[in-house]
């Protein structure tokens, strides 16, 4: 296959490149990155038969605008999300998520924007071509690491990736993947003795709000004031954070770390959010109310094994479909393969 | 250094950072004797990891370690959930971390050159003057410190390192600095570090080093410092600075040559 260019024609706000995220450089302070949800990732990527951990673009608010410069790229959106086709014979098609489609050269790609937050991903077949930064193409801003040039996506921005024989006629397409429902679960610690039972108690029974001090980094919630044991409480000594941690400063509000996180922090935490619920956190909206719900170990383990079912059981009900126009030099016999899911 | 397992050994604690990590805390404060024994659980834990990956057997676990965070006080271990059992893993962790003692080796020693020039040192004079010494009593005191790195956080790069002299401690700013140059040689409590990128920040800024702390491109360290290395600062004049600062830049700089070589150590 040679090579394809997409060109970015309007940057949007908010769009980065992400992969799975960047492993085995935490010591020197180099946290994961990669996508928010990783599993509506899997889905976009799972349209096009790419492996788990091609980057796509994560798209947090206002979609970018892409035209392909070069070649011929299949592509797949997954989240809540449209966009608008405008092909090269200037006809406007509306384009929704979980379906695969595939641009000619020229063609221009006008993705939407996501009013209320959370966070949708564009794929492309084969993935985005960009370099590889110690192991991982996830954007790292503060870095300045990963992506083009270590920034979010922006007006100019060439993205190279695979191009397409020729244009396909035979696409996929797959119903919307739902994330679950029900309270956050949470391990409780590894600083839950920083807090009064009384506070956790009320952090398990309450309501929290996310608030739009939201970013990539960390989600701030607002509710209940949750009461240290003691002034000194507030504090520790810096030790290891990740994803997912929930830190409690001083005022008593809880932070929930998200996948650009530092590697550590001061804060104690009260509790951490389990495996199977992280991609959950990527989807909430501020102004969205949470509960969170304590499991053991064991039952972290149990959930991240059934969601890992769940998701293989949508992606074995991805189908391939006939687009519209001509099927005459498509080759059926190169019959569209479920790739490597299990 | 030479405290013994007897001494710290009860503390060891383990605490889940959820369904994917450990941390493993040998104290609750800034000690010596405590990192210690966290450098000497991380070369333990290194060692067992790569026998892990060798003989194909992984029955504890360790073959699912994907990262490790040494902090003042703690070990963070971090594993893929669905390659081993947690619990497990957890149980092994444990019993290495109550038999590793402290660190067998000494980690690298660096003599990295520090430009004190007036512009790049702001907050030296203030400094100089609330402890009561002349300017160049502060350099020299800093020059002759070895400095001891606990940990690398905050941002990528950032070593935050002990071993600073008790004269010259000093809270940080109160009004911390919208952005702090790259490269800037801090201070703040006991605590000193380099910050590898221009940032906000609020230490006591006393310097500037040509040497970058952080290299995206060098896949194999693109922190310059680790966890346990020592660190003596070299007084340079503006000329060497601006040398090796366009050296850096150009990549020709040879870190190599940073380090103490074994005859001078």
């Amino acid at each position: 296959m040679s090579e394809a260019l997409i060109e970015v024609i309007a940057g949007g706000i908010g769009n980065s490149i992400q992969d799975e995220g960047r492993f085995g450089f935490r010591h020197m302070g180099i946290t994961v990155s990669g996508c928010l949800d990783p599993l509506l990732s899997r889905c976009a990527n799972a349209l096009l038969g790419n492996a788990p951990d091609c980057a796509c673009i994560e798209i947090r608010a206002v979609g970018p605008t892409l035209r392909v410069k070069r070649g011929c790229v299949r592509l797949a959106l997954a989240g809540e999300i449209g966009a608008k086709l405008r092909r090269i014979d200037g006809t406007l098609r509306e384009m929704s998520a979980w379906t695969s489609f595939t641009l000619d050269s020229q063609e221009v790609l006008e993705i939407a924007t996501l009013p209320d937050g959370g966070s949708a991903y564009l794929a492309v077949s084969g993935g985005i071509d960009s370099p590889l930064q110690l192991g991982s193409r996830s954007t790292y801003q503060r870095a300045v690491m990963g992506g083009i040039d270590g920034k979010p996506i922006v007006t100019g921005n060439l993205l190279p990736c695979a191009t397409q024989r020729h244009r396909q006629y035979r696409e996929c397409q797959a119903a919307a993947w739902s994330q679950g429902e029900g309270p956050i679960r949470v391990v409780l610690g590894p600083q839950v003795d920083h807090f009064t039972p009384e506070a956790v108690r009320q952090f398990l029974a309450s309501e929290y709000r996310v608030t739009p001090q939201t970013d990539r980094m960390g989600m701030r919630l607002e509710g209940v004031q949750l009461a240290h044991a003691s002034a000194q409480a507030a504090d520790i000594v810096s030790d290891g954070v990740t994803p997912g941690a929930i830190q409690v400063p001083g005022n008593g509000q809880p932070i929930i770390l998200l996948v650009d996180c530092q590697t550590v922090g001061g804060y104690p935490k009260i509790a951490t959010v389990i495996g199977a619920d992280l991609p959950r956190l990527g989807q909430l909206k501020p102004g969205e109310c949470i509960r969170f719900a304590a499991v053991s170990g064991a039952e972290a383990r149990q959930a991240l094994l059934v969601r890992e079912a769940q998701w293989r059981a949508w992606a074995n009900r991805i189908v391939a479909y006939m687009s519209d126009g001509p099927s005459l030099d498509d080759d059926l016999s190169d019959a569209w393969i479920a790739s490597d899911w299990s | 250094m030479d405290t013994t397992i007897a001494e710290h050994g009860a503390s060891v604690r383990l605490l889940a950072l959820g369904d994917a990590a450990w941390t493993v805390e040998f104290g609750t404060t800034i000690a010596p004797a405590v990192h210690a024994r966290v450098l000497g659980f991380a070369g333990a834990l290194e060692q067992a990891r790569r026998a892990a990956g060798r003989d194909g057997s992984d029955d504890d676990g360790i073959g699912a370690v994907i990262d490790v965070v040494p902090t003042f006080r703690s070990l963070t271990v971090y594993y893929r959930p669905l390659c081993c059992d947690g619990e497990r893993l957890g149980a092994a962790l444990m019993h290495l971390a109550e038999s590793s003692g402290t660190a067998s080796q000494e980690g690298r020693r660096w003599r990295i050159p520090v430009c004190f020039d007036d512009d790049l040192a702001p907050d030296l004079a203030d400094l100089a003057v609330a402890k009561g010494l002349s300017r160049e009593t502060v350099v020299a005191l800093m020059c002759e410190a070895t400095f001891e790195v606990y940990m690398i956080g905050f941002m990528p790069g950032f070593a935050y390192m002990g071993g600073l002299p008790a004269i010259l401690e000093m809270p940080r700013l109160s009004s911390p600095r919208k952005a702090v140059p790259a490269r800037s040689l801090a201070v703040a409590g006991s605590m000193c570090a380099v910050y590898p990128w221009e940032s906000p920040g609020g230490w006591r800024l006393l310097g500037r080093t040509p040497v970058p702390m952080f290299s995206a491109n060098d896949a194999e360290s693109p922190s310059l410092l680790a966890s346990g290395d020592r660190v003596c600062w070299r007084a340079i004049e503006r000329q060497a600075y601006l040398e090796m600062e366009a050296a850096a830049a150009a990549g020709t700089l040879d870190k190599g040559r940073l380090l103490f070589l074994p005859e001078e150590s």
